[in-house]
């Protein structure tokens, strides 16, 4: 495949491992934090900690997007689908998150909701038109990259008048997930998650540029690479990481510069301001209430705010007491250090949201790397 | 299964006919579907008996008397026809398959078929035909069946079950608890082929490059596998699930460990794109003309030869070793140079969101 093999190349890999190698200083330890599940999945897909020395650590990040996803989001969907009758659509590993009373979206599909999996929302607004008597809800959820999409999707169903067409927003922004995280007393006051810099977001960043990352590189002296979703991308993130820290720089390198620019995708950024505002507040699984961290439908098109047509009042629902999801998505632990991992917690069974995708740091372990703990 | 007078009966219309409940309910209309186009295209002599069942030979295997394999499988495929085959032929194949993994000559095969009413004759009619012409092809004949119609609503057009009783020597066992350590393994061509096409042919997905299913009978090739008495441990064909299903079943069934080798897995740059495309892993994607061989390392070499010879085994390759391992995980050097487990898939492959 012509722009993809040359990303997953193991010769150059070899020759990046050495590089790093004999880059790091010896007796220091060295602690990245990939924010992005793609990254996680990247990681754990190709066996990239193998490749690395023992003194760099990667640490999972939160930004995986159903993992985020509380369950009294999940609640509401479902009560959509079930208690209204609207056809609920959304995207594939949305249908598999946990949400209350042993239910999820899937689970929900089988009691007779109508919930479907779609590809792009021109498939939901596609279902809006072929069913004008029945309300077709877009259960909208992920980072910057999806949120485009949603809005485009919105503006066509207003010029279009499509009446039976609303959107469940949970659009949810990196920037403050990334704040939270350095503001977190384990980063900040504690130290007892070691940060010494990240490997930014791929594809969030094609969308929001690397402007953004300027400050925390600034005001938390860490530096950020922002780096492509490829293993080889990865590797040279942290060749860039391990150099910075090594000559005290903290500052934003752009690795994935073949998509990504300091400004952005500046139409998609409009759209996106015209039909979205900020929320005051939202809560994330794992990092709890995060004020301006989310965006809802402004007053203006508030007809395709299914929060607003169905009168939906959010309640917040507490995750199950043993699963450690939240302080897994922070980085204070690993997943083997929960206890239901593996054991009440798979990912045939998930617990929590991080077993969900192949993006959560739990359901990478488990799928690619529990053999480690075991030999 | 009775006939009715040709010259007082209007034939099907399969033009504009559609399936009706008619069609099950055992009365003339049934007798109609069943000799105008099941026995029209399936006939053969133990079809032709027309009784309650078949009455077949008992089975030997070379003059001599051997066990009976059965096997049986359930076709729900959407949509029903896809590029490079159909439901029709896909389940004569995956009967037939499943029969000749074990190491026995499928002999017969029986049909049975669950109409939704309003379906189509006409492409009743397809589906028949090729299914004729799959079972001819692998030399299987379908020697009894069963029609029923359930409403509108009830059903997804048509299902159909197929049952195939094949004969095995004795002192041949090619069972899943034989794989030990030293052995390699072995795959008849590349991977993820019929999954893909499927799915690309699933609403709202379409690719501009076809993707055809690679859906054949095996038999054929198995046959020429055996007759070089190489030490084979174990066959399958990784239907659902794909490779990597496949695999672990063996794995935990034999007790053992494997390593693959992911540069050496063959997978279609095309089919590879479109997994990359839509967020699936193609060692999980269903085949449904492939063969997953585990043998005796001594052997391979020959048994490469002789499948490579064969069309459906032309890009047959070594992918990996069976190795000791008391976890029994199946695990995976990537094209990148580190390792992998390559576990079961946790329920259905959904497409990861950005």
């Amino acid at each position: 495949m012509k722009y993809i093999d040359e990303f997953r190349d193991g010769e150059l890999a070899k020759n990046l491992a050495q590089s790093i190698a004999a880059t790091v200083q010896p007796g220091r330890n060295y602690s990245f934090m990939e924010f992005c599940g793609g990254h996680t999945h990247a990681i754990s897909r190709y066996g990239l900690s193998d490749l690395l020395p023992p003194s760099v650590r990667m640490v999972h990040g939160p930004g995986c997007p159903v993992c985020v996803l509380p369950i009294g989001r999940v609640d509401l969907a479902i009560r959509l689908a079930l208690e209204q009758g609207v056809i609920l659509c959304t995207y594939g590993d949305t249908l598999r998150v946990p949400a209350s009373g042993g239910l999820s979206l899937m689970k929900a599909k089988a009691r007779g909701g109508d919930i479907r999996m779609v590809y792009s929302t021109t498939d939901a607004l596609q279902i809006a038109r072929d069913n004008p008597g029945r309300e077709v809800v877009f259960f909208a959820i992920g980072f910057e990259t999806t949120t485009p999409p949603t809005a485009v999707a919105i503006q066509l169903a207003a010029a279009e008048n499509l009446a039976n067409f609303s959107v469940l927003c949970c659009h949810v922004l990196t920037p403050a997930a990334i704040s939270n995280i350095l503001e977190s007393p384990e980063v900040r006051q504690w130290g007892t998650v070691p940060l010494d810099g990240f490997i930014g977001p791929a594809h969030v960043s094609t969308v929001i540029g690397s402007r953004p990352y300027e400050f925390f590189a600034e005001e938390y002296r860490k530096p950020v690479v922002i780096a492509g979703f490829e293993p080889l991308d990865v590797m040279q993130a942290i060749l860039m990481l391990v150099r910075q820290v090594n000559e005290g720089r903290a500052e934003v390198e752009n690795e994935f510069a073949r998509a990504v620019t300091r400004d952005g995708n500046l139409k998609a950024q409009d759209r996106v301001a015209e039909v979205f505002e900020l929320r005051r507040e939202f809560e994330w699984r794992g990092l709890s209430v995060v004020p301006y961290s989310a965006l809802r439908i402004r007053a203006k098109y508030a007809s395709f705010d299914a929060e607003r047509r169905f009168k939906l009042d959010y309640r917040s629902v507490p995750d199950n007491k043993a699963c450690e999801c939240g302080a897994i998505l922070r980085g204070v632990k690993r997943p083997q250090d929960c206890k239901i991992f593996g054991t009440v917690c798979t990912p045939e069974n998930p617990i929590g949201s991080c077993m969900v995708s192949s993006e959560g740091a739990c359901a990478a372990h488990y799928s690619y790397g529990r053999y480690k703990d075991m030999h | 299964m009775g006939e009715v007078k040709r010259g007082y009966v209007r034939p099907l219309d399969l033009k504009h006919g559609c399936v009706d409940l008619t069609h099950g309910s055992g009365g003339r209309s049934m007798v109609q579907l069943i000799s105008e186009l099941f026995a029209k295209h399936l006939g053969n002599e133990y079809l032709g008996q027309g009784n309650d069942g078949a009455v077949l030979p008992a089975p030997t295997f070379n003059g001599r008397p051997g066990r009976l394999v059965m096997a049986t499988d359930s076709h729900v495929v959407s949509p029903l026809f896809f590029p490079g085959g159909d439901i029709g032929c896909l389940s004569v194949h995956g009967t037939v398959n499943d029969v000749a993994v074990m190491g026995a000559t499928p002999l017969y095969l029986a049909a049975g078929f669950i109409l939704e009413e309003g379906f189509p004759l006409g492409d009743l009619a397809r589906i028949v035909e090729s299914m004729a012409a799959a079972a001819k092809e692998a030399g299987v004949p379908v020697v009894t069946g069963d029609t029923k119609v359930v409403e509108r609503g009830k059903g997804d057009g048509v299902f159909i079950t197929t049952t195939g009783v094949g004969v095995l020597p004795d002192g041949l066992d090619l069972g899943g608890a034989r794989a030990r350590p030293g052995d390699v393994i072995l795959v008849s061509g590349s991977l993820g082929d019929h999954g893909v096409a499927i799915m690309s042919k699933r609403e709202n997905l379409t690719f501009e490059a076809t993707i055809e299913s690679d859906t054949a009978a095996l038999n054929g090739l198995i046959s020429a596998m055996l007759a070089t008495g190489a030490g084979l441990r174990c066959l399958r064909d990784p239907t659902r699930g794909g490779l990597a299903a496949t695999l672990n079943e063996i794995a935990g069934q034999s007790g053992v460990g494997m390593m693959l080798y992911e540069k050496a897995i063959p997978v279609k740059p095309v089919v590879a794109a479109a997994c990359e495309f839509l967020g699936l892993d193609p060692l999980y994607v269903a085949n449904e003309g492939k063969l997953v061989v585990i043998c005796n390392a001594l052997d391979a070499e020959l048994l490469l030869n002789v499948m490579r010879a064969h069309p459906l085994g032309r890009n047959a390759c070594f992918i990996g070793d069976v190795i000791a391992d008391d976890h029994h995980f199946v695990q995976m050097t990537t094209a990148f140079g580190g390792k992998r487990i390559v576990d079961w898939l946790a329920g259905d492959q959904l497409p990861r969101i950005c």
